[in-house]
C-alpha cells in the first residue's frame, strides 16, 4: 500500500475479569488507505465492535496500537466520529441542535484553521442535515422522527465533525430492509461526495459488498483476528439491482458466506441471513442451517 | 332543556363521563356515609367525633373568623392612622407609633406560615442535595463512601432532630434584630435534614444510571466536565431528580407539622396542637378541618411539583401519575 492513512498495528485486547484476563482480540492488523472504506464481519461476540472502540480510542489495546496519519490513538476524539448502533442522539436536543453540539465543541473555540462563526457554523450543520436529507425535519426531536431518521441525524453529527475517519457500529442494524437499503444509498452517495475513510462493523453480506473496498473477516472470539481480507473490485457508483445480476457480485457474496458459514461456523449461531432469500446462494445457506439445528 | 342537551353524548361518551366522574363522586359519597356513621359511633371526652357535617360546620367557622380577623385589622389599621393624624395635627414634632397589627393568627394565616416554612426547608434540601447528588453520582468510589451515611441519616425520625436543631439554632442564630423567627429556622431546618435523602439519593442514581452511549458521545465529542454535566448528564437525569423532588417534598410537608406540633412553630402543626389543648367541643371538628387542610395542600404540592416535570421535562411521551 503506497500510504498509509489508518493503521492498526497488531493489537491485542485482554479484558480482566474474575477468572483471569479474557483474550477478546490477538493481534488484529489493517492497513488503510485514505478514502478507503472497509466493513468488519464476523459472528457476534467476534469483537468487531472491540476493534472499532479501540479504533475510536475508547478502549485501549493491550498489546499494539492505532496510528492515524503518523499520530498514535491514545484517547477518543472528533477526528475519528462515531456512529453509534442505536443513534445515540440526545433526546431533548432537536436534530439541528444535536449538530450543533459537535459543531461547536469542533468549530467553536479558538483551534487552528478550523474555526467558524456563529453564520459559518449554521451553514455547516444545515449542509450536514442537508447531505443527509433531513432539511424538512432538521427542529424535530428524536421521538418526533423514524428510526431512519435518527440514524441520518447521527450521521450527519458524524460527518460535521470533519473526521478524518468515519466509525460505524451496525449503523442499520436496527432498521427496516427498506429503510436500510435507503441509507446504503445514501451513504455511498455521501462516500463518493467526501471521500471519507470509513470502517463498518455490520452483520449483513449484502450490505458488506456492496458498500465496501475491502471486507475483512473476522475469525470466532474469544481471541479472534483477522481471518481473511476479501478485495471488492466492483466499479462505482455500484447500483443494488445491477449487481444482484453481477456474477463478481455474487462470487464476493459467496466468499463471505462461505466464510462466516463453513470456515467460521458456530452451532446454533444465527446470522444475519433472510437477506438471501432470492438468488443463488440460498440453497448452500439453508444446507448450513439444517446442518446447525 | 338540559337533558335534552344530554342526549346528544353518544354511548362511548357516557362510559368515558362515567367513569371519569361519576366513579370517584361515588366513591367519595360512600367514603362521607362511611365516616358519618361511624364517628357518631365514637364519644370522647370532647363529644361525639365530629362526622362530616360537624366539619362543614368549622369549616365555614374557620372562614368566618377569618374575615372576622381581617376586618378588625384593618379597622384597628384605621384607628391608629386616625389617631398619629391627630396627634401630628396638634403638635407637628410628635413622635408617632406605628404598631403591627397582633392579632392572633388565623387559620389561613397558619396555613401560609406552613407553606412559606416549608418551601424554605425544601429549598434549602434541594440545593444542598442536588449538587451533592451530581458529584455522587459521577464517581463511583464517592458514591459507595457516601451512601452509609445517607442510608444511616435517611430513616431519623423528625422528631429525633428537632431538639438538636432547635438547640443549635438558638446557639448559632444570635442576634439583636432577628430578621428571621427561631421557631421558623428550626422548623425550615428540620424539614431540611429530613427531606434532602431522597433528592440526594435520586439524583446519585438518575446521574450514574446514564446511557453508556451519550457517554462516548461526549467522550467522542471531548465535551469538557461542565460541559458534559450540561449538556448531557443533567438532563438525562433530571426525570430522577424530579421524582427525588416529589418524594421530598411530600415528605417534607409530613415532618413540618410533626416538628409545628411538637415545638410549639406558628403554622397547621401549631393550629392542630393549640385545638387539642383547647379542649371546646368545636375542637376536634377543628382538627379534622385542619387535616383535611393538610390532606388537600400535600396533594396541591405534590401536583404543582408534577406540572413542573412536566414543563421541565424533555420526556413528553411518559406519563406522569
Amino acid at each position: 500500500m503506497k500510504n498509509i492513512h489508518l493503521n492498526i498495528d497488531h493489537i491485542s485486547m485482554e479484558f480482566p475479569t474474575p477468572d483471569g484476563p479474557y483474550v477478546a482480540l490477538r493481534d488484529v492488523d489493517l492497513k488503510m488507505a485514505q478514502g478507503e472504506f472497509v466493513s468488519l464481519i464476523g459472528h457476534s461476540g467476534c469483537g468487531k465492535s472491540t476493534v472499532l472502540n479501540v479504533v475510536a480510542g475508547l478502549y485501549q489495546a493491550t498489546r499494539g496500537g492505532v496510528v492515524l496519519d503518523n499520530k498514535e490513538v491514545d484517547e477518543p476524539g472528533p477526528e475519528r466520529a462515531v456512529v453509534f448502533q442505536n443513534h445515540s442522539l440526545l433526546p431533548w436536543l432537536t436534530a439541528y441542535e444535536n449538530v450543533e453540539l459537535a459543531v461547536k465543541q469542533v468549530f467553536g473555540r479558538a483551534r487552528s484553521s478550523k474555526t467558524k462563526n456563529k453564520a459559518e457554523m449554521k451553514e455547516w450543520i444545515e449542509y450536514n442535515l442537508h447531505l443527509v436529507h433531513m432539511d424538512h425535519a432538521m427542529h424535530k426531536r428524536p421521538d418526533e422522527i423514524s428510526g431512519g431518521m435518527k440514524q441520518r441525524v447521527g450521521i450527519a453529527r458524524a460527518l460535521a465533525m470533519e473526521p478524518k475517519v468515519l466509525l460505524m457500529d451496525e449503523p442499520f442494524g436496527a432498521l427496516d430492509a427498506l429503510t436500510r437499503a435507503h441509507m446504503q444509498e445514501s451513504l455511498m452517495e455521501i462516500h463518493a461526495d467526501l471521500g471519507n475513510t470509513v470502517i463498518m462493523i455490520t452483520h449483513d453480506v449484502d450490505e458488506a459488498v456492496l458498500l465496501s473496498d475491502r471486507i475483512v473477516m473476522m475469525t470466532n472470539g474469544p481471541a479472534a483476528t483477522i481471518g481473511e481480507i476479501l478485495k471488492i473490485d466492483l466499479p462505482r457508483p455500484r447500483d443494488r439491482v445491477e449487481l444482484s445480476d453481477n456474477a463478481n457480485y455474487n462470487h464476493y457474496r459467496h466468499e463471505v458466506l462461505q466464510f462466516l458459514y463453513e470456515r467460521q461456523r458456530r452451532p446454533g449461531e444465527e446470522v444475519v441471513a433472510e437477506e438471501a432469500s432470492d438468488d443463488e446462494a440460498a440453497p448452500s445457506l439453508k444446507v448450513v442451517k439444517t446442518e446447525a439445528a | 332543556m338540559k337533558l335534552s342537551r344530554t342526549k346528544v353524548f353518544t354511548d362511548e361518551q357516557y362510559s368515558v363521563l362515567i367513569r371519569t366522574y361519576i366513579f370517584p363522586l361515588i366513591a367519595v359519597a360512600l367514603f362521607l356515609g362511611l365516616w358519618g356513621i361511624s364517628a357518631s359511633q365514637v364519644q370522647t371526652s370532647l363529644g361525639q367525633l365530629p362526622g362530616p357535617t360537624a366539619v362543614f360546620q368549622q369549616a365555614s367557622n374557620l372562614v368566618d373568623e377569618h374575615i372576622a380577623a381581617r376586618e378588625k385589622e384593618v379597622s384597628f389599621l384605621e384607628r391608629q392612622e386616625k389617631r398619629n393624624a391627630a396627634k401630628l395635627e396638634k403638635d407637628p414634632d410628635a413622635v408617632v407609633k406605628i404598631r403591627p397589627y397582633t392579632g392572633k393568627a388565623t387559620f389561613f394565616d397558619q396555613i401560609f406560615t406552613s407553606l412559606f416554612t416549608v418551601f424554605t426547608g425544601f429549598i434549602m434540601a434541594s440545593l444542598i442535595a442536588i449538587p451533592i447528588g451530581i458529584i455522587t453520582g459521577l464517581s463511583n468510589d464517592l458514591y459507595r463512601s457516601i451512601n452509609p451515611i445517607v442510608q444511616l441519616l435517611k430513616p431519623i425520625s423528625p422528631l429525633a432532630w428537632l431538639p438538636i436543631v432547635t438547640m443549635v439554632v438558638s446557639a448559632v442564630y444570635v442576634s439583636d434584630d432577628p430578621m428571621f423567627d427561631k421557631s421558623y429556622l428550626t422548623s425550615a431546618f428540620t424539614v431540611m435534614l429530613c427531606c434532602m435523602w431522597p433528592t440526594l439519593i435520586n439524583t446519585a442514581v438518575g446521574v450514574s444510571t446514564v446511557d453508556k452511549d451519550l457517554i462516548n458521545v461526549s467522550k467522542v465529542l471531548r465535551l469538557g466536565w461542565f460541559t458534559k454535566v450540561y449538556k448531557i448528564i443533567l438532563p438525562s437525569a433530571v426525570p430522577m431528580i424530579f421524582t427525588g423532588l416529589r418524594l421530598s417534598l411530600s415528605i417534607g410537608w409530613m415532618v413540618l407539622i410533626a416538628a409545628e406540633m411538637l415545638a410549639q412553630n406558628p403554622g397547621l402543626g401549631k393550629f392542630v396542637w393549640d385545638e387539642f389543648q383547647n379542649g371546646s367541643s368545636n375542637s376536634l371538628g377543628r382538627i379534622m378541618v385542619a387535616v383535611i387542610a393538610i390532606g388537600i395542600v400535600g396533594y396541591m404540592l405534590d401536583r404543582g411539583m408534577l406540572m413542573l416535570q412536566k414543563k421541565v421535562s424533555w420526556d413528553k411521551s411518559v406519563v406522569l401519575r
